[in-house]
């Protein structure tokens, strides 16, 4: 379907927020994502996922991503450069059927960088529908400045900044660990990790290690190893 | 005014080892992963094949190694659109794990299962005729965890989901069982130059 850019705003100096009117209803579970395809004159395409940060709503017409502009990235970088309210995005979806919130389980999101994005869609869910559900958010990003949705983030949420914190933060810069975990298991909880490759590799890995079951662990990772 | 969405420049967006709709990832290799990666013991590692066969087999590590080697080097594409172009892996053809177990002639299609859990259905005829291996070696090294190590099942020719990490063994059935990614929305066959990403495409 042929979405429209509603809105869109910088949310950190690398991360955009995009909010897309759909021309008919798309009802997604969060944790699901889109496709954007981009089609050149020549008939060229180029089609990316990127997940769902918004809660669903009640119409199902409006969905918002949140797409970090990569240096060479091809979509990433045209929508940046040249995409702005009212341009139009063919866009297709839902889709994922693994790394999604049921909206009922106790659930334990960890996060690294825009991989950030489906875990918002879960916790504004739960907020929204679902209070009583225990959830809690561990997020890990490089420096305040580039933590997106800072404002929503004050409750049920874990910051860890890896290169530098805020003045008179009590934890340290650097990498999540075993410590930042265990106050914040959720019993009987879901483990969602999303993130870059080597992110989510490490969270999980700690995840195991704080004793949370292999098999409670979902994991959605993007981008590269060398 | 949005100037049009252009064709890179780079000679990579003509390629013509790249199916439609996916590009050259370059000297990366992306990891994609739904769980978390198992930490297997190759004292205890094994690779089974079974089901519809007059002999199944199971092989230990140092078993497996021994069987005759067999090497690829191409092309391969995930269906989240990156394509690694000119890679090469070694290990056994799936032939040679077959011809020690007999298939039987009512088996049409394969389960392939890892060791942490998930699953992935393909055709008996695409894991057949020098099209499929189980690989333990990638560019000349021992194959990372992360890309499904100690060995991962490799299908070239289709979707890379199919090309199932920490491979722990084949079971030929007479029937199709969608594995985990299909029974999720993704294509049952993923052939690349068909662009069958999702179910009905």
């Amino acid at each position: 379907m042929t979405a429209t850019i509603a809105a869109v705003h910088d949310e950190t100096t690398r991360m955009r927020v995009y909010r897309l009117r759909l021309p008919e209803t798309m009802a997604f579970v969060p944790g699901q994502h889109v496709t954007i395809r981009l089609t050149a004159p020549d008939g060229y395409t180029a089609t990316r996922s990127y997940s769902i940060a918004s809660a669903p709503t009640q119409d199902g017409l409006e969905l918002e991503l949140l797409i970090e502009h990569l240096g060479e990235g091809e979509v990433s970088g045209y929508l940046h450069d040249q995409l702005t309210v009212g341009d139009r995005l063919e866009v297709r979806g839902p889709f994922g059927g693994w790394f999604v919130w049921n909206g009922r389980s106790p659930a334990l999101l960890v996060g690294g960088g825009s991989g950030m994005a489906p875990l918002m869609s879960m916790l504004r869910h739960q907020r929204a529908a679902a209070p009583a559900v225990p959830m809690h958010l561990v997020v890990s990003l490089r420096s305040p400045a580039e933590l997106p949705f800072a404002a929503e983030l004050t409750t049920q949420t874990t910051v860890a900044f890896t290169r530098r914190t805020p003045d008179g933060a009590p934890r340290p810069a650097g990498r999540l660990t075993a410590a930042d975990l265990q106050p914040v298991l959720v019993p009987g909880a879901t483990a969602y990790v999303c993130g870059s490759s080597g992110f989510a590799e490490h969270a999980s890995q700690l995840l195991v290690d704080v004793g949370v079951p292999t098999g409670s662990i979902r994991v959605e990772r993007y981008g590269s190893t060398a | 005014m949005a100037s049009p969405f252009r064709r890179p420049s780079a000679t990579t967006g003509g390629d013509l080892r790249l199916p439609p709709g996916q590009y050259d990832t370059g000297a990366s290799f992306p990891v994609l992963t739904a769980e978390v990666s198992p930490r297997l013991d190759l004292t205890t590692w094994t690779l089974r094949v079974d089901g519809l066969v007059d002999d199944a087999q199971e092989w230990t590590w140092d078993q497996v190694r021994r069987l005759p080697t067999s090497s690829f080097e191409g092309d391969i594409h995930c269906v989240t659109t990156w394509s690694k172009l000119g890679t090469a892996f070694a290990g056994v053809s799936v032939d040679t794990l077959l011809a020690g177990a007999g298939p039987q002639s009512a088996a049409t299609h394969v389960v392939a299962w890892s060791h942490s859990g998930y699953t992935t259905n393909l055709p008996l005829a695409d894991v057949t005729g020098g099209k499929a291996w189980v690989v333990w070696e990638h560019e000349g090294a021992p194959l990372p965890p992360e890309h499904g190590g100690p060995a991962r099942l490799l299908v070239p020719h289709l979707y890379f989901w199919k090309s199932v990490k920490w491979v722990g063994g084949l079971r030929l059935l007479d029937h199709d069982e969608p594995g985990f990614w299909e029974t999720r929305g993704y294509h049952d066959r993923g052939d690349p130059w068909l662009e069958q990403r999702y179910a009905g495409d």
